[in-house]
């Protein structure tokens, strides 16, 4: 082996040397700063979490004390109808995609849609359900934040939805029409059974989606300072009110958008959790 | 017995037809559904169009390229929006590049078999982290420590040379285009390292351990095999991120400083279409100033839907390829 092999040799070596550092460090970088937010967050989370802040409304300007008690009841009214009106719009569209979608063209093309709906910007929807909704109606209110939110949902519903009944064997689908089930029959009580648990996780990923999401709630849902359950009126909800607070100049009113966005945080992540664990639980069964 | 076979035929027949109107009734309803995102695209182009009609008619195409943003005088020009969106947008995608690729190396080549799904979620879980959490993040922790150190430290080495330098100036505020940039590409890198990764698996495996089989260094078959292999997929990717990051408000509009003003300097403040929608509409009165609002919108819309598609193209060639297995 001549010397000039050698030198080749260990240049190659050690280009490829860097290049692996490199990725290690790329990958040390990624995981480094999800540590960094989140150990932020519980850093400064924590100290903001009182009972106090599950049982109070949001405080006046100027005022001490307070919670989040109004926010997190209209956050969960407002993600709630959400998912009980984007669950079934997004499941049976879904169900039309992959078990008749694949012979139309229009199929296709909703498909395609679907997909850039996925990753369109949510304020650009936010502004829409403005003029939709909100100046028809000469009012924000808490249906007007549940429209916009539906409908940054029902595209990863659609999207999972298809997915999971396009894994279900065309031999099951084929063993029940031999038996004299019409189509909507097998797609309901053979197909989407047996793709529950991958519907679920649909399900729960578009939920995490909207509960984390403020853009589209700005303009819709508004806020509001006091108690309220009537979806019908503007609504307070925990991101706009981290939003607010977080650029306010009170220090309590800060404090409390820490704590607002651990448990936003928290919760989030959770639902991510949740999803994941209950795919595995299906691949594995 | 003639009769009750009659009885039975006209039953079945009547069960039969019964079912064939169920059928077309799911198959129609499923179909209604199916079509509500194309009606709601399409609901947002033409809203957003016939609400910024005044702006258009007013201003004409020059609305987009002027950079006036007067309300008191009712003079707009969306031209510093724009501007401040595709330039945050552009920092996110240079930063972000090479950290997913990397990651996405990573994950496929060196990293252990054990540990790459919990490392693989982590990364997702970085995704999955509401925007607006990002957005208290850049501004109570992120600005003050770029503004202390990294900002002096940029403008001592790359603010000094010719021409580039003058990026690299003005005031250490930590806040500013620049830092915009910084937690764009943060947010968007898991977004670009997990498509990647994806496209990156579907190389197949005869064809890399064809190449480590004559001596390859991983780099090697990173750099020569996998990424020729898989460039359509990967540039949708990018353009995927690139979508996210031209469309996304909350993390911006904590950091980018929303102010109207036209700076070479990366340090200093600007505004992007998002950030100046969420700051504004609020308080805009119905009028030219609320028009132009949905104007920048529709700008935004139109330019994200652009690359969307171009990002869905691009992956469904490489997606096509995993059908052809060599």
């Amino acid at each position: 082996m001549s010397n000039m092999d050698l030198a080749i040799y260990a240049r190659r070596k050690r280009v490829n040397l860097i290049g692996m550092v490199l990725s290690m460090s790329a990958m040390a970088v990624g995981l480094g700063f999800l540590f960094w937010i989140l150990s932020v967050l519980l850093l400064k989370g924590f100290s903001a979490i009182h009972l106090s802040m599950f049982l109070e409304s949001t405080p006046a300007p100027g005022s001490d004390g307070g919670g989040l008690a109004n926010a997190i009841v209209g956050s969960l009214m407002i993600v709630a109808s959400c998912a009980l009106i984007s669950t079934p719009i997004g499941v049976l569209a879904g169900v039309y995609m992959s078990e008749y979608g694949d012979r139309s063209r229009l199929a296709s093309i909703t498909r395609f849609v679907n997909d850039i709906m996925l990753s369109a910007p949510s304020i650009v929807i936010g502004l829409f359900v403005y003029a939709m909704v909100v100046v028809p109606s000469k009012h924000f209110s808490g249906w007007a934040g549940t429209v916009a939110l539906t409908l940054i949902a029902i595209p990863v519903v659609v999207r999972t939805t298809e997915n999971m009944l396009k894994l279900v064997p065309v031999s099951l689908r084929e063993a029940a029409f031999a038996l004299g089930a019409p189509k909507w029959k097998v797609s309901t009580s053979v197909v989407l059974k047996a793709a529950r648990s991958g519907v679920m996780t649909g399900l729960l990923l578009a939920l995490a989606r909207v509960s984390g999401e403020t853009a589209p709630l700005l303009f819709t849902a508004l806020n509001n300072q006091f108690f309220n359950m009537d979806m019908a009126k503007p609504m307070a909800n925990l991101p706009v009110v981290i939003f607010q607070f977080a650029m306010s100049p009170y220090e309590n009113w800060v404090k409390l958008a820490w704590g607002g966005a651990l448990l936003i945080t928290l919760t989030v992540l959770a639902l991510n959790i949740i999803a994941r664990v209950v795919f595995r639980e299906k691949v594995a069964a | 017995m003639n009769n009750a076979d009659e009885l039975m035929t006209s039953h079945r027949q009547s069960v039969l037809r019964w079912q064939r109107w169920q059928d077309f009734f799911f198959e129609k309803t499923t179909l209604v559904f199916a079509l509500s995102t194309l009606v709601a695209l399409t609901g947002i182009i033409v809203s957003l169009f016939v609400s910024s009609m005044p702006v258009l008619q007013t201003f004409g195409l020059t609305f987009f390229y002027t950079i006036e943003w007067d309300i008191i005088n009712s003079q707009f020009g969306g031209l510093i929006a724009i501007f401040g969106t595709v330039v945050t947008a552009t920092i996110a995608i240079v930063i972000a590049l090479p950290l997913s690729f990397g990651i996405a190396v990573f994950l496929t080549e060196t990293c252990p078999m054990k540990l790459r799904r919990p490392l693989g979620t982590a990364i997702e879980l970085l995704a999955a982290v509401p925007s607006i959490i990002y957005g208290m993040f850049g501004l109570f922790v992120f600005a003050p420590l770029f503004a202390e150190y990294v900002q002096p430290a940029l403008a001592s080495t790359l603010g000094q040379i010719p021409v580039v330098g003058i990026l690299f100036t003005g005031a250490f505020n930590g806040i500013g285009i620049l830092a915009a940039g910084l937690i764009l590409a943060m947010m968007i890198l898991p977004f670009i390292a997990s498509v990647m990764r994806d496209v990156f698996e579907i190389v197949p495996p005869i064809l890399k351990e064809s190449a480590y089989g004559l001596g390859c260094t991983t780099w090697e078959v990173v750099t020569k095999i996998v990424l020729p292999y898989t460039k359509t997929g990967v540039v949708g990717g990018v353009m995927l991120g690139l979508g996210r990051a031209l469309g996304e408000t909350m993390a911006v509009t904590f950091v980018i400083g929303n102010a109207h003003k036209l700076s070479p300097s990366l340090f200093s403040p600007g505004n992007s279409i998002a950030s100046t929608l969420a700051n504004e509409f609020g308080e805009a009165e119905p009028g030219l100033h609320y028009a132009s609002l949905f104007a920048l919108a529709l700008a935004l819309f139109v330019i994200t839907l652009v690359v969307l598609s171009l990002a869905k193209w691009m992956l469904s060639r490489a997606e096509a390829k995993k059908g052809l297995k060599t």
